[in-house]
């Protein structure tokens, strides 16, 4: 939407005042999903199939059922899609299917019953009275395998209109996208690499385990507290699921533990309301961590084929991208993602790209944090890279040489509107890490990288109390501290002071449809609706005025949180605060709310370009990031303190995904590595200090100019890694991670 | 199944419950006392947001047994500000944005704590290495590091 | 599960000796309680050796060897003010081990009792010569470190068998010792090869040594061409070529989730050279 009022010149935003949120979060008082209880509460547990691809020939739960601490037992026979009540379809019935298995177990880890008990232990001691009888069939847990001719076929006719004739029934989405001529732009190359990648999936990695506390009556009727990064999509899933009325299910958002797009859908939620709705009691479930890792989304693997022609000065002639992306037993990776992310940065004439969407037997994949587009940009941006070393030119420059403006027709089809590559490329240029000295055994890689950021429904509503101060409900779950950033922006348009905004994420019944916080949303949908309602409350604070001095409500306006005479013809009275006017509202015409319902479409695209240095040991393959640079626009900072947190916090995801996350499936197909010691995150001691730049190029989509932070700072790091490593090492690393066997094992096939 | 009753003292107020043998010290703490500030994030010790000083030593809470916390000395996260004082940690932890989610926050201030009490002048080096069993996901750990090193010099200037 | 918590080793082993299903003691924990939450093992009976007198204490001798309690953390190690002054291998090994919290609980004889061949206070023990007293209906043994584990997960002490204590020899003059171990990330990981080397020195000649491999083999290796390779040299480049060499040769890895048998087999190498110039420069009196 275009917006003619957008500000430059702020009071409270870009100040960094103390999170609402902060007190009850150092103390321990916040409650996430797994810290409340309710009376007459039992405790769930899930059972879950030991194999990678079975047919469930019988599941026989009368032993548990008979146990006197088991209250409930469900199976898929208890949920809404049977026999005599069918319906559910499309991404609904994926759910369900992934929720509880139905004739097959499609992964290491797919739910197959469940129970409810009087404790956690007698729920998980219950779960070892259920028999279950599996007809163990071929898998298969690898992308290029799953689309081999003799792969076993996970589920017939999962694929979509979209899949060209004759590819395997694994392949269930295609996307081709590009203009221009790749072929002639190859031969107008002085000098091009084609060259074969691979990346491994890895996990989001939220530090809190899917929890929730479910009550469902036979009414129909039912409570839901979870760890979410949208209570809607849940209360619309759980909904579908369960066979209930959406408006029936209230859903509460606890705070949340991190999510990274891993809790935008639901997992165990609906398996509580059918305990619950079985039992008649209200039924907690906390995941396990590996739990988490064996049956929540991890992100997609990838196989992928990157070709590119530069001419002798840089000049990009052509780009080609083929990524074949795994996600899981359903349809859902993000091959479309990553092929149309791929070669954004860039202004090519000649551009093509090619995704795949795979199925095989892994845990249905998740959202990521720029769910597809970090692979995408470790191939394009390692084979960039390699381009500027034989032709012995500057990386910094040559991106700027070819890269995205304002007017630029994007590689996926759009015509940019005002965008920051080249400013954050201009100030990594600038950066004295850019031109620090590097040490032996030291090398430095750059990469770029783009993220679409996203708008969707959006419901927002402020109250206004008699004392002055102000309540907002926002819809959104706040996961790294967007309340201080609605604060602030509510803030800025009421003219009162920060600690006067109280925020709340509020639950389903008490305010319209809002989409989940993915996407880099929050801060630019949220806000705008934010800034809106706030706006819409303004409105209302000048009529009253208005009525009150006896003029016209055009002659008032709102300046420094004080309704003001709009000009000397508009009458000579003093500035009425809205403190004052909101003391007298029962009198002069009832309660002031504010309220915006949209769905914003201009959330403004989003670049990064990020500075490594990384050191391997010739000796062992290991590598060490010695410093770290992210420079990303943010269009405008609300709370930089939060803005540097999503840059550096991308960051760190992005060095684990290079160096040492992934998920290791054995021959058996079942996942290696499911807890934290095994799956490798970063710890404190593995990185340096991340520094963070901040460019501002203002959105033209938001009233104050705000870009989604969230998800790009996770895009460049997988090859501004990669570069640095090859720098370091001299070997160029096409796998992920960049484990030290693989790169022991390539310093070793280069002496 | 017969249960163990444990008497124990937890951020100095005795306390007492029946557990079973295999329930850990954090199920005990949050299950049975309601003290839901140390969190389960991964029941193996490997990411340290159970963390509590057992005895003044600073400890993963789901790598103790309940029964183990018989006559023993417990601190939480719920012990650690004072009245209406928070401790200068928790209070840099929100100056610096020191957290995003949360989550793993008491689990970081516990063991942030410890460190300053056995080093009150850590290196950045220092402070990362004690933190190590502490998983942050949304941090980068950058913040952190620079909300413990500077309560250190503040609670350096102070004494 | 039943719990146990008795008050002498004599007890400890009555209980074992006659319970049945699976036993299990404890001490720190830190494996009992993983494998016991991830219903890998669920004992029938667990018997908590802390209340028994003694298991806290470090002695050091008056011949200058040290008796180590079964329940003296990482960090008690780590905090002794002259245990780490003589044997810095052994303590660093112990230290490396898990995060900060993990310290406060673990023991090395729990870790030797886990039967892990990557267990990293292990091969310095090994390259120690320690030794433990094992406690059982038969009374009193002592056996040396690196004939406990006989397998993964596996140990030679019988039913009813306990550890009692851990003996550490004394260092005497001129020895130093180092351990080093490779893991991916900095914290927080399983070795995927550990190196622990102990040696003595007569001027600049080594005089004695012993040197032992982690999670390159079923069991914690003592390899006896690793110290031919030392002995009598001044560990120069040949040396520690040698050194290498024996170290790889000793491996029998296997491929799995930490490591390639490539990997393991290079590395194993590698570190053997670090650790043995560290723990030279050590028994040299040099700071390492």
């Amino acid at each position: 939407m275009a917006l003619d009022d957008r500000k430059s010149h702020f009071t409270f935003v870009g100040t960094r005042p103390n999170r609402p949120d902060g007190l009850d979060k150092v103390t321990g008082r916040a409650r996430f999903g797994a810290d409340v209880t309710a009376p007459g509460m039992l405790f769930g547990a899930i059972l879950r199939s030991p194999h990678a691809h079975a047919r469930i020939v019988r599941i026989d739960t009368s032993k548990a059922e008979a146990h006197r601490d088991v209250k409930a037992v469900v199976t898929r026979a208890d949920f809404a899609d049977v026999p005599f009540k069918p319906g559910l379809e499309g991404e609904f019935w994926n759910v369900l299917e992934n929720v509880m298995a139905g004739e097959k177990a499609l992964y290491d880890g797919h739910a197959v019953a469940a129970v409810a008990a009087s404790s956690a232990l007698a729920a998980r001691d219950a779960l070892k009275l259920i028999e279950v009888e599996y007809e163990v069939l071929p898998h298969v847990t690898d992308v290029d395998k799953a689309m081999a001719p003799d792969a076993p076929v996970i589920r017939e006719g999962a694929a979509d209109y979209s899949v060209p004739e004759g590819m395997h029934p694994n392949v269930v989405r295609y996307h081709e996208s590009g203009h221009g001529d790749v072929e002639a732009g190859f031969a107008e190359a002085d000098l091009v690499i084609e060259d074969h990648f691979v990346t491994e999936a890895t996990h989001q990695g939220y530090i809190e385990p899917h929890a929730c506390l479910a009550s469902l009556g036979a009414d129909g009727k039912g409570e839901l507290w979870c760890c979410t990064q949208g209570h809607w999509i849940v209360q619309k899933t759980c909904a579908a699921l369960l066979g209930i009325e959406t408006a029936q299910l209230r859903v509460t958002a606890s705070e949340i533990g991190g999510g990274f797009g891993g809790k935008t859908t639901v997992f165990i939620e609906p398996v509580a309301l059918a305990l619950s709705r079985k039992a008649n009691r209200p039924v907690k479930i906390v995941m396990s961590r590996s739990e988490v890792l064996r049956a929540t989304g991890p992100t997609a693997s990838a196989s992928m084929d990157v070709k590119i022609g530069m001419k002798k000065d840089g000049t990009i002639t052509a780009a080609q991208g083929v990524f074949r992306l795994q996600g899981g037993a359903f349809p859902g990776a993000p091959g479309d993602m990553t092929a149309m992310c791929a070669f954004a940065p860039y202004n090519l004439t000649n551009v093509r790209q090619v995704g795949y969407d795979v199925m095989s037997n892994r845990p249905k994949q998740a959202a990521y944090r720029a769910p597809g587009a970090p692979m995408g940009a470790f191939a394009v941006e390692s084979v960039i890279d390699e381009l500027c070393k034989i032709l012995g030119l500057d990386p910094i420059e040559v991106r700027l040489k070819n890269a995205a403006r304002e007017g630029t027709k994007a590689s996926y089809g759009p015509t940019y509107d005002r965008i920051g590559l080249v400013e954050t490329l201009e100030a990594a240029k600038d950066h004295p890490h850019y031109s620090a000295p590097l040490k032996p055994g030291q090398g430095r890689g750059i990469a770029c990288g783009f993220w679409f950021n996203h708008g969707g429904e959006t419901s927002v509503s402020l109250a206004l109390s008699e004392d002055g101060s102000a309540q907002l409900m926002v819809g959104t779950p706040d996961i790294g501290g967007s309340r201080a950033s609605m604060a602030l922006m509510a803030a800025e348009v009421l003219g009162i002071p920060y600690e006067n905004i109280r925020v709340t994420i509020a639950d389903t019944a008490t305010l319209g449809y809002n989409d989940v916080s993915h996407g880099s949303r929050v801060t630019y949908a949220s806000g705008l609706a934010t800034i809106k309602a706030a706006q819409h409350a303004v409105e209302k604070l000048c009529e009253r005025a208005a009525a009150k001095w006896g003029i016209p409500v055009d002659a008032v306006k709102w300046e420094n949180g004080c309704a003001v005479p709009s000009g000397p013809n508009a009458g000579d009275f003093d500035p009425l605060p809205l403190a004052e006017i909101t003391a007298d509202m029962g009198r002069t015409g009832g309660p002031i709310s504010g309220h915006f319902e949209a769905t914003p479409e201009g959330a403004g695209v989003s670049f990064g370009t990020h500075i490594v240095d990384a050191e391997v040991d010739p000796e062992t393959g290991k590598t060490s990031i010695t410093r770290y640079t992210v420079i990303q626009d943010a269009g405008k900072a609300i709370h930089p303190a939060y803005v540097e947190g999503q840059f550096q916090g991308g960051a760190a995801q992005g060095i684990g995904w290079a160096l040492n996350e992934e998920y290791i499936y054995g021959e058996d197909g079942r996942l290696q590595n499911p807890v934290f010691l095994d799956y490798r995150i970063p710890v404190a001691s593995d990185l340096p200090m991340i520094d963070t730049v901040i460019v501002e190029v203002p959105n033209p989509g938001h009233p104050f100019g705000v870009r989604g932070v969230g998800e790009t700072g996770i895009v460049p790091p997988l090859a501004a890694i990669a570069n640095a490593v090859s720098n370091a090492a001299g070997v160029r690393m096409r796998q992920l991670p960049m484990s030290p066997p693989r790169i022991l094992a390539a310093l070793k096939g280069n002496g | 199944m017969t249960k163990h009753h444990v008497t124990t003292t937890v951020n100095g107020d005795t306390v007492e419950y029946l557990c079973d043998a295999r329930e850990t010290l954090l199920d005990c703490l949050r299950d049975k006392l309601n003290l839901t500030g140390a969190k389960e994030g991964c029941g193996t010790g490997d990411c340290g947001a159970c963390s509590v000083t057992l005895d003044r030593r600073l400890v993963c809470s789901c790598l103790v047994l309940g029964v183990e916390a018989e006559g023993k000395q417990i601190e939480t996260i719920e012990g650690m500000a004072r009245g209406e004082t928070l401790h200068p940690l928790q209070r840099k932890f929100i100056e610096h944005a020191a957290l995003q989610c949360g989550v793993c926050t008491p689990g970081v201030l516990v063991a942030a704590k410890a460190l300053l009490e056995k080093n009150p002048d850590p290196t950045e080096e220092e402070a990362r290495y004690w933190l190590a069993g502490n998983l942050c996901r949304c941090t980068g750990y950058d913040k952190i590091i620079r909300a413990v090193l500077d309560t250190a010099a503040e609670l350096r200037e102070a004494s | 599960m039943q719990y146990h918590r008795p008050a002498s080793f004599a007890e400890a082993s009555d209980l074992a000796a006659h319970a049945t299903g699976i036993t299990r003691f404890l001490a720190g924990g830190t494996d009992v309680l993983v494998q016991l939450r991830s219903e890998i093992v669920t004992p029938d009976t667990l018997i908590d050796i802390k209340a028994i007198d003694g298991v806290r204490d470090i002695t050091r001798h008056a011949d200058g060897s040290w008796t180590l309690g079964v329940a003296v953390t990482g960090a008690e190690m780590s905090e002794h003010p002259q245990l780490g002054r003589e044997w810095p291998g052994v303590v660093e090994a112990m230290d490396l081990i898990g995060s900060t919290q993990i310290q406060g609980r673990a023991t090395p004889v729990g870790n030797l009792c886990n039967g892990s061949p990557a267990a990293d206070s292990v091969p310095a023990m090994v390259a120690a010569g320690a030794s433990v007293t094992v406690t059982g209906p038969a009374g009193d043994r002592v056996v040396a470190v690196e004939d406990i584990p006989t397998g993964p997960g596996k140990t030679s002490l019988a039913q009813g068998e306990l550890i009692s204590a851990l003996h550490i020899p004394a260092r005497g003059a001129n020895g130093g010792d180092a351990y080093l171990r490779f893991i991916p990330r900095t914290e927080m990981d399983i070795a995927v090869v550990g190196v622990g080397v102990s040696l003595r020195v007569d001027g600049d000649t080594i005089t004695e040594a012993r040197v032992s491999l982690g999670a390159v083999a079923p069991t914690v290796l003592l390899v006896e061409e690793c110290a031919r390779a030392l002995i009598g040299t001044t560990l120069d480049d040949t040396a520690l070529a040698a050194l290498a060499a024996a170290a790889s040769a000793a491996c029998k890895p296997i491929d799995d989730k930490r490591g390639t048998i490539e990997f393991r087999t290079e590395v194993a190498g590698v570190l053997a050279k670090r650790a043995a110039k560290i723990a030279y420069a050590r028994a040299k009196g040099e700071t390492a």
